[in-house]
């Protein structure tokens, strides 16, 4: 019997001998390709890149991997990310609500999972026909007359909107509210940096908590939009209608930023408030949080504004025998047709998120989305009657709220929520001071459907105990 | 395709006609342009007391089938903009050279007027090039 002789080098390193196998052409096959266009390796397909500024060296990254080792690699990383699974009370731009299970099924469908945003659009009638039922459903919750098929995400969308209101005032200055996410101000400033738009910043009433409608000095007859977030960043709900009175009375849009999506199921929508530009982020609707992306842009506006409006649109047709279809319409604002002229950069859209969201919105109904948000008003105003009863917290704001809302604690907040993690194990807000330093002691609480009755309690209990 | 050129008119390369009344001329385009470009969905204007150098785009025609820039053949400020064109872009299909004029500037220079081309020489200019 013949034996199996110990042999060192075959299990020693058994990676040195793996080709990358996911590349579908033999090494015999690019020789030959090579050699047809006269080449002797494949590095000189690079030759006319300058040499000085040519890497010159394999890529600092792990060596290939075995699957079973890929596994077990992402498994580790997994493993850090702790966050999801704690009891937690961040919100500030990206929410934490339940996702019925149907919207993961339906969006795992290989037709709608593979498939990019349709650029020979009429031949993928699925989805322009769901774009077109997720732009119906955006114009029904802000209450504007057209939205479009989505973009990046709120932050670029609220870029954008500046930019339309340009195109459309034909003026260069926009006044945006203090109040607005500063993430979304720190966007907008790097995405408009090269034109010629100007912004400038209301502060916000330190009692309200929310910009006043008598502090508007800067809106003059050069301003293009005036910007406003409801629910604000703060949480409050600003006066929308007397502050779109303010933008139309000197011939500006008001625009309108919505950042938790959730709250169009209970307040009253921005179009009903005057406003001429929506934007939002609709992360809310279905769509995990993810560690910030990828997210979902909202973007709807008035019809009168549609040719100045930014990114794709799906629209209804009938053919010659009266059967319905699906379309792109208004292409003609889009880059590859328009080119330079063209209203915006982004033709494309957020496919898959912005099928999610319209699962998640079809799913709901009307009433599921009332009674969810009805659900996180009811539990943020507990959670707030509760902290605000606690020795030495406060809330220092009046106006009202949604289901986010600011506490002032005795001490620095950064380090309270700090100590609480580690000591109670409960993410308890988000320190204001990473934004705004004049009250490091404020916090901001979001509370959603998804924190129970006990784990408001907790909160308020760990808080009491870390002062 | 036989078109409509009127002899009171000025042309431009561009498929853009010009009729000139002291200081003020009114720009559209010419039959032949609206027929090229097909069925007129939109008009993009420009506003009133825009400066235009000449061969300025000031706007552009959107058809079934395309966008067309259009272009002033003088230079010169606009005066009065045909605002009707915004709910009746059609107008641009059924009277190119009536209903359907697009702007009206005050020439910086009038002498570009006469630098265009006659009826004459732009139905010439047609048959040459379509």
């Amino acid at each position: 019997m013949k034996q199996i002789r110990f042999d060192k080098s075959k299990i020693q390193n058994p990676k040195s001998k793996i080709q990358m196998r996911y590349i579908p052409n033999s090494p015999e096959e690019r020789d030959e390709m090579l050699k047809v266009v006269g080449l002797g390796t494949a590095d000189e397909l690079f030759r006319s890149i300058p040499a000085d500024v040519q890497l010159n060296r394999q890529l600092k990254i792990t060596e290939p991997l075995a699957e079973p080792e890929v596994i077990g690699a992402m498994e580790n990383f997994a493993s850090k990310n702790a966050a999801a699974r704690k009891t937690s009370f961040l919100g500030a731009g990206v929410y934490s609500h339940y996702s019925p299970t149907v919207v993961d099924h339906l969006i795992q469908r290989s037709e709608f999972f593979t498939s990019y945003t349709p650029y020979q659009p009429e031949v993928s009638q699925g989805t322009l026909q769901y774009i077109f039922e997720f732009q119906t459903l955006i114009c029904q919750l802000t209450g504007m007359e057209v939205a479009n098929a989505s973009m990046y995400d709120g932050s670029t969308a609220m870029a954008e909107a500046f930019l339309m209101a340009q195109r459309v005032t034909r003026r260069d200055k926009v006044v945006i509210a203090q109040t607005v996410h500063p993430e979304y101000l720190e966007v907008a400033k790097t995405y408009t940096q090269h034109g010629d738009l100007t912004i400038e910043t209301v502060h916000f009433d330190q009692k309200q908590g929310r910009i006043l409608t008598d502090e508007l000095s800067k809106l003059d007859d050069k301003t293009a939009a005036l910007v406003v977030q409801s629910p604000n960043f703060f949480g409050c709900i600003e006066d929308l209608q007397a502050l779109a009175d303010k933008a139309h009375n000197i011939g500006a849009l008001f625009i309108v930023v919505v950042t938790e999506a959730i709250s169009f199921g209970l307040l009253k929508s921005p179009g009903e408030c005057g406003a001429d530009i929506v934007v939002g982020e609709g992360q809310s609707f279905g769509i995990p949080m993810s560690f910030g992306g990828p997210h979902l842009g909202l973007f709807a506006t008035r019809e009168k504004y549609v040719r100045n409006m930014p990114g794709r649109l799906a629209g209804i047709a009938y053919d010659k025998n009266g059967n319905r279809g699906f379309v792109l319409t208004l292409a003609t604002r889009e880059q590859h047709i328009r080119r330079e002229k063209a209203t915006s950069n982004i033709c494309t859209n957020q496919g898959l998120i912005a099928l999610a969201a319209t699962v998640y919105m079809e799913t709901m109904g009307k009433k599921g989305l009332q009674e969810v948000a009805m659900q996180n008003a009811q539990k943020a105003a507990y959670a707030a009657k509760r902290i605000s009863e606690l020795e030495n917290f406060s809330l220092p704001f009046s106006a009202p709220r949604f289901n986010e809302f600011v506490v002032r604690a005795p001490k620095n907040a950064s380090e309270m929520l700090e100590d609480l993690h580690a000591s109670k194990d409960v993410i308890g807000g988000l320190a204001l001071s990473r934004y705004y330093s004049e009250n490091p002691n404020d916090f901001l609480v979001c509370v959603t459907e998804t924190n129970t009755k006990a784990q408001i309690d907790n909160l308020v209990e760990s808080l009491q105990s870390v002062v | 395709m036989s078109n409509n050129i009127p002899e009171n008119l000025r042309y431009s390369k561009d498929h853009e006609w010009v009729l000139v009344d002291g200081e003020t001329a009114t720009i559209g385009i010419t039959d032949y342009a609206q027929h090229a470009l097909g069925d007129v969905v939109y008009v993009d204007m420009p506003r009133v007391g825009d400066a235009l150098s000449s061969h300025e785009a000031f706007g552009s025609v959107e058809s079934v089938k395309a966008v067309s820039e259009i272009f002033t053949p003088i230079a010169g400020e606009i005066t009065e903009v045909n605002e009707a064109l915004n709910d009746d872009a059609e107008k641009v299909n059924t009277d190119p050279y009536g209903e359907a004029w697009m702007i009206k500037i005050k020439m910086a220079n009038p002498l570009e007027a006469d630098a265009m081309l006659s009826a004459v020489e732009y139905e010439e200019y047609l048959s040459a090039n379509a």
